[in-house]
């Protein structure tokens, strides 16, 4: 057991932890700040797999705006813990092994496909920035530019959405 | 026995440097709050602490004692979780980001192994900077949120947009600094201000970030700086705790040792950011004068400042009439003025100590500055505020970019 | 150093993304639910990085970017528009979202 695999199986126990944390917690918030859990730890795993730009990316955008988001809008709402509603019982008894056994199929076809993929990068070797930031403005270039106009127009939506009633 | 340090080494070394900069970074912050209440208090014309010990000296240690024995009520209808998780994950936000933070230039050899002074040298090193700092909103906002109160949600709610508007202006104000340099990592931006071109070919001080290459960074550290103090919620824009305002803001609700938690998380921010300042666009361990040899005079400067001042503490000792003046004082004053003494006898040791020296004096300058603005500035209005930085500062970031991009095509970096 | 892997990233991812569609369908709280799509999203993410590093090409990295940007977009809008709904009904209570009438 390797310090690799251990960290991996570490974080890899957290993420899994954090997702089970999100089901089962009543309160929004809780499952807001086990999200929060989540996304870091998968942050840990991309550095990890040598992708720090990857990984910084994601705690500054996902774990402090994105989720920063819900939680002000948990407070604003006030939003209570979830009340009990007559769910049909039935759906929760087929429901839940039948998910189960779709993301165990899944895994276990990943995990059986033995040696199709190969880990080509044989040293571990960290991606740089540089290179990333080359391929986003020449090869990416047109999805980066609709991208950013996207952005624009979410802002805008949102504003509008934010206006009180005249 | 030693079989195992030695195959662990870097780990014990890690773990001991972690220690060592964490007893380090609280006894700063604890004189920190000296260090403020005296300096306000010059500012309006009154003592500040002068009773509990010398000058005052002992004030930090009664401030400690008082917290650990007050009581700790946990207010009624509190989420407990949220309300026991909040302090701790501000503190343990602002004590993460002293870790990439480089000390000094270089290594230290000891029992055969070269120990540099900084924790982790990330290639990475500012990035996971503005990463762990991002984190920080989450402890004001929940904070806010569960104590169940209408003041403290007020205050967080406000805080947090606070803190997440001058974010944006904070890291777009540094990538003129990340361009001239071309890395992240913050020993290397150190370098690349130690192998610039300063201003009309001049080098020390001039071949500063601020001051140097193809287009000085002035505007730059104006917004990195005003950007920062924003982030970290001192005057002049503390509304979202101040006490005129909304009782005390986000930590109302806290009492003794949570409140101490915040406390610190607040003062290790300051130091954080006055780190990143003096790396970013003073130099760093660098020299305000040029490192040529006809300025090796100023070699001696830490001694020339030590000597001095240590036998003023001996001279100061004297006039007291208890035994903690009496003795004690003229013993760190002797202690201080040796050391002094020792750097002019062991030129080693002076060469060795001159880097951690610049880089310490620039951190005192940032500290002083901001509580020199808290002394003196009236706090901002929540709209001024957030007009300020989206409207002013925002811009004027993004401007900064671009000229600096465009200094760099037509001159080059470096 | 030996290398980690790739199916052990990509059965991670798996899981993930199972419990994320749990979430998705069991509760019952609007919020909840929006945050089960970036569980979802984040595991995608994790296996386009697991590939990226599995093929040392830096595509899959640069496709995380634009995820991640969009689930940003995404985010700002559907908060917006939850905002909205929760002044208007009173209620996070997603079976009381489903009639056009208030």
């Amino acid at each position: 057991m390797t310090p690799q695999l251990g960290i991996f199986f570490v974080l890899a126990a957290l993420s899994v932890l954090g997702a089970l944390s999100l089901i089962f917690q009543k309160h929004p918030i809780h499952s807001a700040l086990s999200l929060i859990v989540v996304m870091v730890s998968l942050a840990g795993l991309y550095l990890l797999l040598g992708a720090e730009f990857v990984a910084a990316v994601q705690i500054i955008v996902y774990g402090g705006a994105i989720m920063v988001l819900f939680v002000l809008v948990i407070m604003l709402l006030n939003a209570g813990a979830e009340e009990h509603t007559n769910i049909s019982k039935l759906a929760g008894i087929a429901g839940i092994p039948l998910t189960v056994a779709l993301a165990g199929f899944i895994a276990a076809a990943i995990a059986r496909s033995g040696e199709t993929v190969q880990a080509a990068a044989q040293t571990g070797a960290v991606s740089s920035t540089r290179d990333i930031s080359t391929m986003l403005f020449k090869d990416f270039v047109y999805p980066f530019e609709l991208t950013s106009f996207l952005i624009l127009v979410a802002i805008l939506g949102a504003i509008v959405l934010a206006q009180r009633e005249k | 026995m030693s079989v195992f340090l030695s195959t662990n080494a870097i780990l014990i070394i890690t773990l001991v440097k972690i220690a060592l900069l964490l007893f380090i970074v609280l006894t700063v912050n604890a004189y920190l709050t000296w260090f403020e209440r005296k300096v306000v208090a010059h500012i309006q014309s009154r003592w500040g602490p002068h009773r509990v010990g010398p000058h005052g000296l002992l004030q930090p240690l009664a401030d400690g004692l008082k917290f650990l024995f007050k009581e700790d009520p946990t207010p009624a209808g509190v989420d407990k979780f949220v309300y026991f998780l909040a302090p701790l994950l501000s503190l343990a936000v602002a004590l993460t980001s002293i870790a990439v933070i480089p000390f000094g230039p270089a290594p230290i050899r000891l029992f055969g192994h070269d120990i540099y002074l900084g924790i982790a040298d990330l290639n990475m090193g500012i990035l996971a900077l503005f990463a762990i700092t991002s984190l920080g909103v989450y402890g004001i906002a929940l904070a806010g949120w569960s104590s169940n109160s209408k003041y403290p949600l007020l205050g967080g709610l406000r805080s947090s947009a606070q803190m997440i508007s001058y974010e944006l202006a904070l890291t777009m104000s540094v990538v003129g600094v990340l361009l001239l340099a071309g890395t992240f990592n913050l020993r290397e931006i150190i370098d690349a201000q130690a192998n610039a071109h300063g201003l009309f070919g001049w080098q020390g001080i001039f071949s500063w970030n601020i001051f140097s290459g193809p287009f000085p960074q002035i505007v730059g550290f104006l917004c990195f700086f005003i950007a920062a103090v924003a982030e970290t919620n001192r005057v002049p824009f503390d509304l979202p705790e101040a006490e005129s305002e909304l009782v005390a803001g986000f930590h109302t609700e806290y009492a003794s040792f949570k409140f101490a938690m915040f406390f610190i998380a607040e003062y290790t921010s300051m130091i954080t950011v006055s780190c990143l300042c003096s790396i970013l666009f003073f130099g760093g361990w660098l020299s305000p004068f040029p490192a040529t040899p006809t300025w090796a005079f100023t070699h001696y400067l830490p001694s020339v400042l030590l000597i001095p001042f240590g036998l003023w503490v001996i001279w100061d000792g004297m006039r007291y009439e208890t035994i903690l003046g009496r003795l004690i004082l003229p013993g760190i004053g002797t202690a201080i003025a040796a050391v002094g003494a020792a750097f002019v006898y062991f030129p080693a040791v002076n060469e060795f100590i001159q880097g951690p020296f610049w880089l310490l004096s620039k951190i005192f300058v940032f500290l002083f500055v901001y509580v020199w603005m808290r002394g003196t500035l009236p706090r901002f209005r929540y709209d001024q505020l957030m007009n300020v930085g989206w409207k002013l500062l925002l811009p004027a970031s993004i401007a900064n970019v671009v000229i600096t991009a465009f200094a760099i095509l037509k001159w080059g970096a470096r | 150093m030996t290398m980690i892997p790739t199916n052990y990233y990509l059965v991670l991812s798996a899981i993930l993304f199972g419990l994320g569609v749990i979430a998705f369908v069991f509760k019952r709280n609007i919020i909840t639910i929006f945050m089960s799509i970036e569980l979802m999203l984040n595991a995608v993410n994790l296996a386009f990085v697991a590939f990226s590093q599995a093929m040392g090409k830096l595509d899959g990295q640069v496709f995380v970017l634009f995820v991640i940007v969009v689930a940003a977009a995404e985010a700002t809008v559907g908060l917006g528009i939850i905002i909205l709904i929760a002044r208007n009904r009173e209620s996070l209570n997603v079976e009381r979202v489903d009639l056009l009438k208030l």
